[in-house]
């Protein structure tokens, strides 16, 4: 196995872009991405990778030349943060339906306005159905071992997809942590060389990006959707065999104390560590309190979400973005929608918090249990949401 | 050939709706958006070729007398060929079935 090193993790992420040997980085330097961006145009410039580095005049861009790149074979790689992610938004979505295999790290921020530049979840949900395979890392490592993921999963024949990495802005971009390299004959065994199942190639001509008339453009449309939940199946495998190669083993849902739990905090990305820390607290109060992440927001995992809050009672939906108008969270409307048909459905809680780079800390998660159980108590029907620790 | 567009099913397309087949653009009718036909009155007819050399869609094409033709499965009804013809011998009329 690889050396472990204190690296701030946007290095780290870069050198995973690195071992991952890619061909084109096209990106706009945009806080709290930057230092992704910035180190691997540094890689390049100094000879340590050999890639096409092409700063592009804006995020729209970006995401074209991905497109561009990805389409003639090239190993491709993107990053970006709100405002940069908005503005490549109508190429997002053709990415996915020409079923390039890019990927792209999300260094989420809190879309504007007021002018923000700190860490939710509002960006990554204003393309919550752009058809990308999208996943959340909770810490550094994480991080590094879902860039391999990433290109792993893409360029699967049978996927053809592009991933998203979302990671939280500053407080995964710029910690240092201690993390685990890969050695180079892991990665080599890990993720094979780039075989784009089209190619644009002038031996053999194939057209890309066709019109697509009313009477195709349904079957297209279904044909994508299969595409993306089909996925899965190439997602497990690239988690167990990475299991066996390094040992550390992911899932589509993680859990933490389940056994026995009646109430569970459900939450996506570096929040879920500082909840562990919460729930150990509460654990240790006597109180049954257990706690679920989703690591794979798209495809949603239904199965592997029913299974694990089996038997749970109450769920604490923590969401980082709003729904102006609408449901409250994002992803407390998905877990009701995913659970509806469930014969004992939990009650859920839905707590909006840490936008925009808030703290939310091990204290702030105990009190909203003891809120939700306060509320399971009282006759009143319970709020949709609460946006918490709001002044009013 | 491919089959007709009303006989694909979704799991028939290719993977990101590529095309390999080049050229079944040529399938495609664009005579389904004509609203006005092209009609040629052959007593005016100089055969110059001029509305085969300004139709946008190379849908016009000479006949085995010499004369201009527009291939309804192609022309749009765009009316170019009747503006830009010599003598007006060609007038467009309301597609009517």
């Amino acid at each position: 196995m690889g050396e472990r090193v204190g690296i701030e993790v946007s290095l780290a992420a870069a050198e995973a872009v690195k071992m991952a040997n890619v061909d084109v980085v096209a990106a706009y330097p945009i806080t709290p991405q930057t230092h992704i961006v910035e180190h691997l145009s540094e890689l390049v410039a100094e000879g340590e990778l050999d890639a096409e580095f092409i700063p592009v005049e804006s995020e729209h861009s970006a995401m074209s030349v991905c497109c561009g790149s990805s389409a003639v074979g090239a190993r491709t790689f993107t990053c970006t943060s709100a405002q940069g992610l908005a503005l490549m938004n109508e190429i997002v979505f053709i990415a996915a339906s020409l079923r390039l295999p890019i990927v792209m790290i999300l260094a989420n921020r809190s879309l504007s306005g007021p002018l923000s530049i700190w860490n939710d979840h509002s960006d990554v949900m204003s393309i919550r159905d752009c058809g990308w395979i999208q996943v959340f890392a909770e810490n550094g490592q994480e991080v590094f071992d879902h860039v391999l993921f990433a290109y792993r999963v893409a360029e699967d024949p049978a996927i053809s997809l592009p991933v998203i990495v979302n990671i939280d802005g500053f407080i995964l971009t710029h910690m240092i942590e201690p993390l685990e390299f890969w050695d180079e004959a892991t990665v080599k065994k890990y993720l094979p060389e780039f075989k784009p199942v089209n190619q644009l190639h002038p031996d053999h001509p194939v057209t890309i990006g066709a019109f697509g008339m009313p009477i195709i453009f349904t079957e297209a449309k279904k044909a994508q959707d299969e595409a993306l939940i089909k996925s899965k199946g190439g997602i497990l495998k690239a988690w167990k065999d990475m299991a066996d190669l390094v040992g550390r083993h992911y899932h589509p849902v993680e859990t933490n104390h389940l056994e026995g739990a009646e109430t569970v905090f459900l939450t996506m990305g570096s929040f879920g560590e500082t909840v562990s820390v919460a729930v150990n607290e509460l654990r240790s109060q006597g109180k049954a309190v257990g706690q679920v992440s989703l690591r794979l927001w798209r495809p949603f995992p239904f199965e592997e979400l029913r299974e694990a809050v089996k038997g749970v009672k109450k769920i604490i939906v923590i969401d980082r973005a709003i729904s102006y108008g609408g449901t409250g969270g994002p992803v407390a409307s998905e877990i009701r929608a995913a659970l509806y048909k469930e014969q004992n459905m939990p009650t859920i809680t839905n707590f909006l918090c840490g936008l925009a780079g808030r703290d939310v800390t091990t204290d702030d998660y105990i009190k909203m249990y003891e809120q939700t159980e306060k509320m399971a108590k009282s006759k009143v029907r319970g709020e949709d949401y609460i946006i918490y620790g709001v002044r009013e | 050939m491919v089959k007709s567009e009303e006989d694909i099913k979704w799991e028939d397309l290719e993977v990101g709706c590529a095309v390999s087949n080049p050229g079944n653009a040529r399938q495609y009718k664009t005579g389904d958006w004509r609203s006005l036909r092209p009609i040629c009155d052959k007593t005016k007819c100089i055969k110059c070729g001029v509305c085969y050399i300004f139709c946008p869609d190379m849908a016009i094409h000479k006949t085995d007398e010499g004369y201009f033709e527009a291939d309804l499965y192609y022309c749009k009804g765009c009316g170019i060929c009747a503006q830009e013809c010599i003598t007006g011998c060609i007038t467009m009329v309301e597609e009517e079935e």
